[in-house]
């Protein structure tokens, strides 16, 4: 038992090693710079999907209006650069502008879990994406804010596409081990405690409204901050960033992927935006898609691609082994559901 | 000083008297056991005492300490653990893991978001510690899913005994065993030992009444009859309640 | 003094609409406990398909209100489907209902794109309403007070559904608690699809009788959809007296809003969700919490 958890282990982290490996060497390996910037965008989304997954995968908790979050770090950037502020200032506005924006969305769509969570998320990203568009003289309505370059920390110019993949992946790279910690701490097991019996956990002695609170800040600051990858990464931010076509995309990535996993949204962002560049090249029947594959994952791969290819990995590999030596404990463990 | 002591409960659903007048005392140490028939409002009395629902009128003192306005998960903190009559487990886990949620949730390591829970070993010893004591130790590693009906059950008892409660709640503890079962969740309540007190509701009176000192007898949310077995078991309006006569 | 006068009627005309919208959109949340995120698509596929047939555009003209019975039993019978195929997939799962009731109205709002092109499309109003009546010095378009009459006869209509039919009576139990209706033997699986098709039929009318005051163009969809959203968390889900109260003020608010703060009408607009959701978060009328 103990040799085969090590051997899995290794494994484990072979494939991770390799993982990386491919992902530092990318943009060498690559045909072009336009494969670069794509590497870019699904490595942004899937910081966000990545935050959003904490709620929807960790807490059970499904939002509708992240889209929103995401875009108002974005105009946060966008505008405070406007004014005039440096780099670093408006990232810093942009952070706090996301995670208090998220608080107020937490305060008011934690009175209820389940359906009343997601419609009010829905309609408070509404309100953002009503904001966007309207208050013209604050975002420019449907103009949006341009945004003129980019950051150069420590003088490493992110103009340059190779170099902003690099940052981006940097960013990603925090984030993944950001959220692996958390999953495995003490609070990621209350808050998934919470999502499974909040009932049951409030008499333990936890405060279920609480620990979901502090999910929904470890969200939003990851949403802030692959909103301002975002804004850097096109330049412009307009209220279509907002819409609940957006949310609803970003959603796709988390529940394709996997809810609750590490890798699944991640494969999520991947999928998605793959699909959609490779789409909108040829048709621009995105909406379209976009739904079909929401409505063929909800009914046909509910747990999502990743637990999914888990589960059939698992069944083709217990085969082989189990030939020979584990026949036992395979069929033990195949006769409990 | 009394260990629980429940003074004029009353709780209404719209306008349904669930629970009237309610009073109960409770001696450190002692085993009583509230029985009544279906609808006798015997879970609704607990999830007051444990501030799963807010009464109408009436306070709840632990202790001495009047703790009505203690919201639920406190009162956990002050010494009170609670099973439940319909098995409220973590499936998709393992038993050590839902016996650690219970002790994680007495303590501030519960807030840690940086570090490996399974690094935080104590919470593991304790945790096989409980389950010993309800016989369920070499399976602790067992996915819930794969445990039976009984084992869940001692399950529930391990979370709150792990808790290290002062007043225990017992809602039914042998509620759909198997005689053997039955054997072995009594053996497990016996060897409590006498710094706890426990509070049972139980339908099965032939385990039940061996195991109480004081019964309460609930029906439609009032306190009927209440005395040591042979008082409440001799009491005619005990047999009417029971026996329709 | 007329501007506040033509502003009020406006409202109570959009109000009107807006319960027709909303009113299929509680009934089916009370019943089945979902939020039919298909609504706004309903709505907007009911205002192509009838508008289609008022212009001519399917080989075939029609009078308006054929136009609208039309386009009611279309998206009725579409909304039928929906639930009878896919919904139905997902039984208990309401979680998954949502998500298959978003992907659709991607769907949707998509195909209404292929179908009508992206420049919206005008509606005439219908021969005999084109005018305007006089009261003293104020005058009002016809079409608006027809509206709001249409919208308090199938206000009244729908009532006496709830109230005095046996159907009712059964949506009634099914809204209040679906495991009690199952158990007192009310075929609740069919009485989802009833509400499911009422609803869908209502969302597709109030989007024709729409049609010719706020014409049809893509994205129609998105902005109703909000807005249903926002009365039913207002008035309550499930209650017919929550979704007429609160699509009364959501009107009042959006068109008086939209008249004085048009930079802020959307902020305006969703003040009265966050006060109902502070205050009283189970709505005006609303029994529980969704």
């Amino acid at each position: 038992m103990t040799a085969m958890l090590t051997a899995n282990n290794g494994t484990r982290l072979a494939v991770l090693g390799l993982a990386l490996l491919a992902l530092v060497t990318l943009p060498l390996w690559m045909p072009g710079i336009y494969y670069v910037n794509v590497g870019s965008q699904i490595l942004f989304y899937a910081v966000f999907a990545l935050g959003l997954n904490v709620l929807v995968g960790y807490a059970g908790l499904v939002s509708l209006g992240h889209a929103g979050l995401f875009g108002i770090s974005a105009y946060a950037t966008g505008y405070m650069l406007q004014l005039g502020a440096g780099h670093s200032v408006a990232i810093v506005v942009a952070l706090i502008v996301g995670v208090a924006s998220m608080a107020v969305f937490a305060l008011l769509s934690l009175r209820s879990s389940g359906i009343g969570f997601i419609m009010i998320t829905l309609a408070l990203g509404e309100i953002l994406w009503g904001l966007a568009y309207r208050w013209i003289s604050l975002t420019g309505g449907d103009n949006g804010i341009s945004v003129r370059g980019r950051p150069a920390p420590f003088g490493y110019s992110l103009t340059d596409p190779v170099h902003f993949y690099y940052a981006a992946l940097a960013v990603f790279i925090v984030a993944v081990v950001m959220v692996a910690i958390f999953v495995r701490s003490p609070f990621g097991a209350s808050l998934m405690g919470t999502r499974d019996q909040p009932r049951r956990m409030n008499a333990l002695g936890y405060h279920v409204w609480m620990i979901r609170f502090y999910a929904c800040l470890f969200s939003g600051l990851l949403t802030a901050v692959s909103g301002i990858l975002f804004v850097y990464y096109t330049n412009f931010i307009s209220p279509q960033t907002l819409a609940l076509t957006s949310s609803a995309e970003v959603l796709l990535m988390v529940i394709s992927g996997g809810p609750g996993t590490l890798l699944g949204p991640i494969v999520g962002a991947a999928l998605v935006v793959v699909i959609k560049t490779v789409v909108s090249g040829f048709i621009e029947r995105w909406n379209f898609l976009l739904g079909a594959i929401f409505v063929a994952i909800v009914i046909l791969v509910p747990e999502g691609i990743v637990p999914g290819t888990v589960r059939l990995w698992q069944l083709i590999t217990r085969k082989r082994v189990s030939a020979p030596a584990a026949n036992a404990e395979a069929a033990s463990s195949e006769a409990a559901p | 000083m009394s260990a629980l002591t429940v003074t004029g409960l009353n709780k209404s659903f719209g306008g349904l008297h669930v629970t009237r007048g309610v009073n109960l005392d409770i001696q450190p140490g002692e085993r009583r056991l509230i029985i009544g028939p279906n609808g006798a409002g015997k879970t609704t009395l607990f999830n007051l005492i444990t501030g799963e629902l807010t009464p109408d009128t009436g306070t709840i003192e632990l202790f001495g300490q009047d703790i009505s306005k203690v919201p639920s998960r406190d009162r956990a903190h002050r010494g009170m653990a609670r099973t439940y009559q319909i098995i409220t487990l973590f499936g998709k886990d393992t038993i050590i893991h839902n016996v650690r949620l219970a002790l994680l949730g007495l303590s501030p390591t519960r807030w840690n978001p940086w570090t490996d829970l399974r690094r935080h070993g104590r919470f593991t010893e304790q945790g096989h510690k409980a389950l010993a004591r309800v016989g369920l130790s070499h399976i602790a590693d067992r996915p819930l899913g794969q445990t039976s009906y009984g084992e869940r059950r001692r399950v529930e008892i391990a979370m709150a005994l792990a808790q290290e409660p002062k007043v225990l709640l017992l809602d039914e503890p042998f509620a759909g065993l198997s005689i053997d079962e039955r054997r072995d969740v009594h053996k497990c309540l016996m060897a409590i030992p006498r710094d706890v007190t426990i509070v049972m509701i139980e339908h099965n009176m032939d385990v039940a009444l061996e195991f109480a000192e004081r019964i309460t007898l609930l029906h439609f949310g009032e306190v009927i009859v209440e005395g040591n077995r042979a008082e409440v078991v001799n009491d005619p309006r005990t047999r009417e309640v029971y026996l329709g006569h | 003094m007329n501007f506040w006068l033509v502003l009020t009627v406006n409202s109570v005309t959009f109000g009107g609409l807006l319960f027709l919208l909303a009113s299929g959109f509680s009934l089916i949340f009370g019943l089945m406990r979902i939020p039919n995120l298909t609504h706004g698509s309903l709505f907007m596929l009911g205002a192509y398909v009838g508008g289609s047939a008022v212009v001519g555009l399917l080989g075939f003209k029609l009078n308006f209100w054929l136009a609208a019975v039309l386009a009611t039993l279309t998206v009725a019978a579409l909304g039928a489907l929906v639930e009878r195929f896919l919904l139905r997939q997902l039984p208990g799962d309401q979680l998954a209902q949502v998500l298959v009731t978003l992907g659709i109205s991607f769907m949707a709002a998509d195909f209404c794109l292929m179908v009508w092109g992206g420049d919206p499309m005008s509606v005439a109003t219908p021969d005999g309403l084109g005018g305007f009546a006089r009261v003293g010095t104020a005058v009002f378009p016809l079409y608006r007070l027809a509206i709001i009459a249409i919208a308090i006869v199938v206000a009244i209509a729908l009532w006496l559904l709830l109230d005095r039919t046996r159907l009712g009576a059964m949506i009634r139990a099914g809204v209040d608690d679906p495991d009690m209706a199952r158990v007192v033997g009310i075929r609740v699986s069919q009485l989802f699809t009833i509400v499911f098709a009422l609803g869908a039929g209502l969302a597709a009318f109030a989007g024709i009788i729409g049609g010719p005051i706020l014409s049809v163009y893509p994205g129609l969809d998105q902005d109703m959809l909000p807005l249903a959203l926002l009365v039913v968390i207002i008035g309550g889900a499930g209650s017919l007296l929550g979704s007429f109260v609160g699509s009364i003020l959501v009107g009042f608010i959006y068109n008086f809003g939209q008249a004085l703060l048009p930079e802020l009408a959307y902020f305006v607009l969703f003040l009265p969700m966050l006060l109902v959701l502070l205050l009283r978060p189970q709505g005006l009328f609303g029994r529980h919490m969704p």
